[in-house]
């Protein structure tokens, strides 16, 4: 594994608190007027161009959030959020769907630094270096998507792959009959929030028998100021599809906290796939702990049909405040619900993470295996739930927590909740805590690795079980992302 | 020039001392071993010289070709060409051994200044050396001395330091857990190791040893210190005496 090296030239070339991602696109943009209130839902929905239906929709949402109360019981604290002090809608001036050539070109550099290729045209002609298979890409832009990739491509297949703004003026049905379907508008406090004030988001529906030929991938990308990104995804793969879906989110760094609360919905009809992974980075905060992404995320799928799967896959590395719960609704008889997952916490970083397995037909079946890489003086808490309905009859879980300890400022701290109405589940539980031990790194600093190469190895290792559910393009990224995350927790 | 000079040298581990003066000279071309009861200071001489954490240096120095060892880190002294062969080989889950050879190689070569291995070269290396080790391709997917048996993991340091070709080669017990066939495989290892510009340290508690590796010196270490030397006789002498003369804290 050649990465290690280039994890360690990596690390190498940035200085210790330095955030990769931390640069500011310097573009004009159109904001709605700061806070919250029934106007601003409104000059949000104006602005997309939305039918009447989505905006009582969304109406609905903001008049039941105000009746809402903040949740407390994650394991995170930071100070009380003024939601009337955030902009809940930023625009690139003159924005709205349009071909790549009219997308503004620092909005395109922006996406270039970040290794984002968004010309398929250049992909095509074979000028940016491609490795593995290509991949189809919505680029999110504070609160817009700004360009759709291979569009035309995915269409031949019969893949529907957009904005979400895009798909509620070009596929009204599909979104009516699905949204708010897996998460409900009044689900939680952030995703009420969400469904009132969500910005964009992508949109993407597989249909009948069809294997999306290409990976598809949204980035999402925070630039301005006090913005709340509120991005909605809502994914479908109809009877026998499959598709595997990719989100990478990066952040400028900034002292204030900006406010990421995404909805994210999936559904598999019968014997449909969906693999979703992600690798998420926001900033998060500088080494005293100030300023970061606070991302308070519902994302949920629901395995609607007879054996079908859902995979979530995460890496999460950003964030000042991580609260996130990728879960799967195994609702079909003999579906299958997997989440693997990686969070790395340093610095002053607080992540609250976890799954729900919700076993309600027979014969479902669930994996969880969590890694949590705890360094600094950051919190980092597992919270994972998995219930057996009393119908479902032989729901099987298997569940393994390990948490790594960096230094002794850490904490490390395992949730489960464990709960089975049906006497024929078996639901297995295993954890571990460890810190990686002295004689670990001497033994890796007696045969010539620094220790930035040592603990790169040691937790790459660590974490190895997970990482082989991504993508191969995204392991190789997450794995130098995992070693500049943890840069500065030793010596 | 000595390869490995150590001049007085005290060390000591919370407040423990173990090494109180201890002199011993390696020049090029020669294997040494250091023989003594349990406790005499054996394990923390090797530990001391490969630079770990918690062992303090209170006096005396160590150089390697004229260097001073002691100032240096624990890296920059594998890359200068100390080895340690551990006594209790670590375990690192999910890293593939063959993942941490090239690790470790390419460090040290950086280290030096000098190019990575290409993939193909270090691929022949490997199965060339591993091949003369018993050492099998599905050990060197495993996990770094996961599962490993004893005989094993005394192999793979072995394998690790054909591969890294130190100057200088510290045996800890090495003999320690082998039956007699694998103790005749890392022996010829060992051997096949010797060469007119490499010194080689062998820590044994146990005389075997030095049946398959012959030392051109004999060394008798008692608390802390080196309180004899000799030709490869004096071990044949101590295997016959014991260690009763040096103290009641003999094994």
């Amino acid at each position: 594994m050649p990465a290690v090296q280039e994890t360690v030239d990596r690390v190498k070339s940035i200085d210790v608190d330095q955030y990769k991602y931390g640069f500011v696109t310097d573009i004009e943009s159109e904001k709605a007027p700061k806070g919250l209130s029934e106007d601003t839902v409104r000059y949000i929905s104006a602005k997309k161009g939305e039918p009447e239906w989505m905006l009582e929709w969304r109406l609905d949402a903001y008049r039941r959030w105000l009746t809402m109360e903040e949740p407390t019981w994650a394991r995170v604290s930071y100070p009380k959020i003024d939601f009337q002090d955030y902009y809940y809608y930023s625009a690139p001036k003159s924005s709205g769907p349009k071909s790549i050539d009219e997308i503004d070109p620092e909005i395109l550099a922006t996406y270039e630094k970040l290794g984002i290729p968004l010309r398929e045209r250049d992909i095509l002609l074979g000028i940016e270096p491609q490795s593995g298979s290509r991949v189809a890409v919505d680029a999110v832009f504070d609160s817009v998507s700004v360009a759709t990739t291979f569009k035309a491509e995915l269409a031949k297949a019969g893949v529907i792959f957009c904005s979400i703004s895009e798909a509620i003026r070009e596929h009204p049905d599909l979104v009516r009959q699905y949204l708010g379907s897996v998460v409900p508008v009044t689900d939680n406090f952030y995703a009420t929030l969400n469904s009132a004030v969500f910005s964009d988001g992508s949109f993407v529906y597989v249909p009948k028998g069809v294997r999306c030929p290409m990976e598809l991938s949204t980035y999402f990308r925070i630039n301005e100021r006090n913005t709340g990104q509120f991005e909605r995804t809502l994914l479908i793969a109809d009877e026998g599809a499959y598709v595997s879906y990719l989100e990478g989110c990066t952040a400028p760094q900034r002292d204030e906290n900006q406010l990421h609360a995404a909805v994210v919905e999936l559904v598999a009809l019968k014997d449909a796939e969906i693999k979703y992974s992600t690798v998420q980075n926001w900033y998060p905060g500088d080494k005293n702990g100030k300023g970061g992404i606070y991302n308070f995320v519902t994302k949920r799928g629901d395995c609607r049909g007879a054996n079908s799967k859902i995979s979530w896959t995460q890496v999460e590395t950003g964030s000042a405040i991580t609260w996130k719960y990728p879960s799967c609704i195994l609702r079909g008889d003999g579906s299958q619900g997997e989440f693997y997952s990686i969070a790395i916490s340093n610095g002053f970083q607080q992540v609250d993470s976890g799954t729900k397995m919700i076993h309600l037909g027979k014969n479902t079946s669930s994996r969880i295996i969590s890694k949590g890489i705890a360094a600094g003086r950051s919190e980092n808490t597992y919270r994972g739930q998995v219930t057996a309905h009393r119908r479902a009859t032989n729901a099987r879980n298997f569940t393994n927590c390990d948490s790594l300890l960096i230094g002794d400022k850490c904490g490390a701290h395992t949730v489960p909740y464990i709960e089975a109405k049906n006497a024929s589940a078996v639901f297995e539980h295993e954890a571990t805590t460890s810190k990686i031990s002295e004689d670990q790194m001497f033994y890796c600093l007696q045969r010539g690795l620094s220790q930035e190469e040592a603990v790169a190895l040691i937790v790459n290792g660590f974490v190895k079980d997970v990482l082989q559910h991504l993508p191969m393009e995204f392991a190789v990224e997450a794995q130098k992302l995992i070693s500049v995350s943890l840069e500065g927790s030793v010596g | 020039m000595a390869l490995l000079e150590i001049r007085n040298l005290h060390a000591q581990i919370e407040d423990n001392q173990i090494l109180r003066g201890l002199d011993l000279t390696v020049n090029p071309g020669e294997v040494h071993a250091i023989m003594g009861p349990n406790g005499s200071g054996k394990s923390t001489l090797s530990y001391v010289l490969a630079g770990k954490p918690d062992y303090e240096v209170t006096e005396g120095e160590a150089l390697l070709d004229g260097q001073d060892l002691l100032d240096m880190d624990p890296d920059a002294r594998a890359a200068a060409g100390v080895f340690l062969a551990f006594q209790y080989p670590i375990e690192i889950p999910g890293v593939a051994t063959m993942t941490f050879l090239r690790t470790a190689i390419n460090a040290q070569r950086k280290t030096r200044g000098e190019a990575e291995l290409s993939t193909p070269d270090f691929l022949r290396l490997v199965k060339e050396k591993a091949g003369e080790l018993g050492i099998t391709q599905d050990m060197l997917r495993r996990g770094v001395n996961v599962g490993f048996s004893g005989g094993e993991k005394k192999r793979n340091e072995i394998l690790q330091m054909a591969l890294l070709q130190p100057k200088l080669c510290i045996l800890d017990e090495t003999d320690s857990g082998l039956d007699i066939d694998a103790l005749k495989v890392v022996s010829d290892g060992v051997n096949a190791l010797r060469s007119p510009e490499r010194g080689m340290v062998v820590i044994t508690h146990y005389q075997r040893l030095l049946n398959h590796i012959v030392p051109d010196v004999v060394h008798v270490m008692h608390k802390g210190r080196i309180v004899r030397t000799g030709g490869k006789e004096l071990a044949l002498e101590l295997e016959a005496s014991g260690y009763a003369a040096y103290g009641q804290d003999a094994a």
